[in-house]
């Protein structure tokens, strides 16, 4: 599913932010194409 | 969701093609999670951002979610995520993904 893909990351500050998400995309062999941590508060 | 962040995203799915681009969310606010899902697939509720009246229709996933969990190696994702998915009921964010990309597919 991840592996090959182009992936948008939508991280937030109070859950789980961008560079996490990121670090697990790389493991599993995604593309990041665009990362952000939002902050809904 | 951010304007900014809107914009961007905008472009990359002009650019690449929504079939090769799939989105990660990492709100541990369910209802948070749902706004922006609806924000990608369907355009922005608040009709305030680029993606109002835009229908997208990315593909949007969580990181709870246990079908992404299963392809991302175990020690990276206890690392990276494993404080948050033991406060947050991975099935249930599973179930309401799966029926947010039901309810906004096609």
């Amino acid at each position: 599913m991840i592996k090959g893909k182009n992936i948008i990351i939508v991280g937030e500050r109070d859950g789980v932010p961008g560079p996490a998400i990121a670090a697990c995309v790389m493991a599993a062999g995604g593309n990041i194409v665009f990362m952000t941590t939002e902050c809904f508060v | 969701m951010d304007l900014e962040s809107q914009a961007q995203i905008k472009k990359i799915a002009d650019d690449l093609g929504k079939d090769s681009v799939m989105v990660i969310l990492g709100a541990s606010d369910i209802e948070g999670a749902e706004i922006a899902a609806e924000t990608l697939t369907v355009g922005d509720p608040s009709f305030a951002g680029p993606l109002a009246g835009v229908s997208l229709r990315l593909p949007v996933y969580h990181i709870l979610e246990p079908d992404l969990k299963s392809e991302i190696p175990d020690d990276v994702y206890e690392q990276q995520v494993g404080i948050v998915s033991m406060i947050v009921d991975t099935e249930e964010v599973a179930n309401k993904f799966k029926a947010i990309r039901a309810q906004f597919d096609g």
